[in-house]
């Protein structure tokens, strides 16, 4: 028998019962369902931390103080931050091979104009190489500078959405504004760069740090004292030699030996290092749970062939009395199998495609469709299908004619 | 007419359907084992159309299955036109049953959810050597049902038809591939006397136009119909062409002998 007409047949074995066939289906639905959402959620746990390393900028390496041995476990000098300016200036001016050196410090005020109040903004206090570092740049006026920072200038700097709702159409240059309780004077306007990460940066607005450490801080971070110093090098390949700079130059100025620096090193590649190994025991999870669906769907398979063998050795028997060789039967059972678990494949593409949809909106977990997953999931069903459909098949194949035919 | 023993040698020319020797089949073994068939030798030449009768239990299931190719002998050989098929593999089997015989069973043995159409059509999907195009399929099938008469019955499901039509429609599928040999284990044992006689009468048409037919019967009346009968005891031939009224006698003794268990 041609192949087309015992795929007919096939089917029609299927049809015979529908109810059966689907329930037998789920056990794959799930697990190739659980195949797409993983990969979606691994592609959208990388999207993520590639967010994050853009977020950080390229080729930056984030200097923090360490936390001190022998100190109670978040108490008292549990940390002793980085000193500004002096251990900026340091890595300014010891270390090559750079594009500039900046420290972020972040308040959340309240800032007011004449008509205009807005509340919870992120107020940033940094330097004038923030602009090299973060890669960032000013659409009107001027950035901080670092004359701004010596001389503690109140002047702001706003996100291009700051800006926008402040003052709409008119012209922010100039303009006063309140900010918690000190007057500034707006010197420019970013532009646009939108949410990275989890950062509004058309939200923000730009301070002197030393204005910061002036009027906004508290004595709980040890007054002017940093919790990052950020460093951009010129290169990827410059990082590691810029990085030996650094911790030579700072454990110079700070007085500590070398081999046992108060402070520690972060780059973009330790921040993937991080995150992947926070998703990865999802994505771990998530893969067992579709291996071991698929297996179980696999089983369920090859559970309702065999019966459907049982019940139909009759049919079997008369077949093989009217010309079917054993190979005909064999395939006749084997394609039954694989389009079940085809049809659990489609509907598990089906529900793995929505399920990372939903995800996705739900807002869990960030979710990227992975289009190589659908042939993939297609093809670890069909799999499924041959794999435990062999069995009942070849079982099919080596009856007895007479003896099948005799079965009630 | 009919041929004895004595005139086989006559036509050598023409090949015989069915030269067995020696047949013997053996189910189980050891203390267990049951010698349903206790060699066998018996010929059927073109044409012929023969009855097997015998008690229950004496091997005529166990010959047919043989002679249909759904079983092996244990011992001795079996010629079907000239081919010794009594040791071929599953493959080989497969296709003569499906090209060269015609199997009609007791108990029709259609399947159910399938019209008398495509179950007359099955053989013909198994036939490897003609690859016919659906519509060459449909054409065939439907002239052998309408050859059996049930032209207007194409389209029903064994459970719209009769008995007697559902015997038809395995008929019909027996003849299909056309096939040089037409066996039929107790073709009207499920059977009321009306419908039997009609596939009786089928089965005489047949035999008129040339085909070759192995009938096994309990009935004389049946048997009757037949050209040769044959009997069976015990797994041994013994009798190769027995008289109506021999078999009459047969058919009393053997009811007696099943009334008697
Ligand atoms: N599969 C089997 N296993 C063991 N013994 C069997 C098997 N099939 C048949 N037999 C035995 O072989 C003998 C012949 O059986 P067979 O079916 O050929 O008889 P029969 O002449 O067709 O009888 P009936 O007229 O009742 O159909 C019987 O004794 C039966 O019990
Ligand atoms: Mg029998």
């Amino acid at each position: 028998m041609n192949f087309w007409r015992t795929l007919r047949v096939a089917w029609e074995g299927l049809t015979l019962n529908k109810g059966r066939s689907f329930l037998t289906t789920l056990g794959l639905i799930i697990g190739v369902a659980a195949v797409i959402v993983m990969m979606a959620v691994s592609a959208g746990a990388e999207a993520e931390i590639a967010d994050q390393i853009d977020a950080l900028g390229a080729n930056l390496i984030v200097v923090m103080p360490a936390f001190q041995p022998g100190g109670v476990a978040g108490m008292g000098r549990a940390r002793s931050g980085l000193a500004y300016p002096d251990d900026l200036e340091a890595i300014r001016q010891g270390v090559d091979g750079i594009n500039g050196v900046s420290a972020e410090q972040s308040t959340v005020q309240e800032i007011r104009t004449g008509g205009n109040t807005l509340s919870g903004i992120s107020i940033v206090g940094t330097t004038a190489d923030f602009l090299a570092v973060r890669q960032s740049a000013v659409a009107l006026g001027r950035f901080i500078t670092d004359e701004d920072n010596t001389r503690r200038n109140e002047v702001a700097v706003l996100g291009s959405g700051i800006a926008q709702e402040l003052f709409g159409e008119q012209n922010p240059l100039g303009q006063r504004i309140r900010i918690g309780s000190v007057n500034f004077v707006v010197a420019g306007v970013m532009e646009r760069k939108g949410v990275v990460g989890n950062t509004d940066y058309d939200a923000r607005v730009y301070i002197p740090l030393s204005v910061v450490f002036q009027r906004y801080s508290t004595s709980r971070f040890g007054g002017d004292t940093l919790n990052t110093v950020l460093v951009s090098a010129e290169s990827r390949g410059a990082m590691e030699q810029v990085m030996q700079d650094i911790t030579m130059v700072l454990a110079r100025q700070r007085g500590v030996p070398t081999s046992e620096p108060d402070f520690g090193l972060m780059t973009q590649d330790t921040v993937i290092q991080a995150a992947a190994s926070t998703t990865e025991a999802f994505r771990n999870l998530l893969g067992w749970v579709a291996g071991i669906s698929l297996v179980v769907g696999g089983i369920g398979i090859m559970n309702i062939m065999l019966v459907s063998v049982t019940e139909r050795t009759r049919e079997i028997g008369l077949r093989q009395a009217l010309g079917a060789r054993p190979r005909d039967v064999r395939l006749q059972f084997l394609l039954e199998a694989i389009t079940l678990s085809l049809i659990g494949g489609l509907g598990g593409i089906l529900a793995g495609v929505g399920g990372s949809y939903v995800f996705g909106e739900l807002g869990t977990m960030r979710t990227a469709l992975v289009p190589m997953s659908v042939p993939l999931a297609f093809a670890a069903a069909a799999t499924v299908g041959i794999f435990f459909g062999y069995y009942p098949a070849t079982q099919a194949a080596q009856l007895d004619p007479i003896e099948a035919l005799r079965r009630e | 007419m009919t041929r004895t023993e004595d005139d086989q040698g006559a036509d050598d020319v023409e090949k015989r359907v069915i030269e067995t020797s020696g047949l013997t089949r053996v189910y189980g073994r050891g203390d267990v084992a049951v010698h349903a068939l206790r060699g066998i030798d018996m010929t059927v030449d073109p044409g012929e159309f023969v009855a097997l009768m015998g008690a229950s239990g004496s091997g005529k299931s166990t010959l047919m299955n043989i002679l249909g190719c759904l079983d092996r002998p244990t011992e001795g050989s079996y010629v079907l036109e000239g081919e010794d098929v009594s040791q071929l593999n599953k493959d080989k089997l497969a296709g003569i049953r499906n090209r060269r015989i015609g199997f009609v069973f007791q108990s029709y043995n259609l399947l159910p959810r399938l019209t008398a159409l495509k179950n007359v059509m099955l053989p013909l999907m198994y036939n490897g050597h003609q690859s016919l195009s659906k519509g060459e399929m449909r054409e065939r099938a439907v002239s052998v049902l309408e050859a059996v008469g049930l032209g207007d019955r194409i389209d029903h499901r064994p459970n719209e038809l009769s008995g007697g039509e559902q015997q038809r429609v395995a008929i019909a599928r027996a003849l299909v591939n056309d096939p040089s040999l037409v066996l039929a284990d107790e073709p009207t044992g499920n059977l009321d006397s009306k419908s039997g006689d009609e596939i009786m009468a089928l089965l005489r048409q047949l035999h008129r136009s040339g085909a070759t037919i192995v009938m096994v019967t309990h009935s004389a009346h049946d048997a009757a119909k037949a050209q040769r009968i044959m009997a069976l005891r015990d797994g041994r031939v013994t009798a190769r062409d027995l008289g109506v009224e021999a078999a009459r006698r047969l058919e009393s003794v053997t009811s007696l002998e099943g009334e008697a268990r």
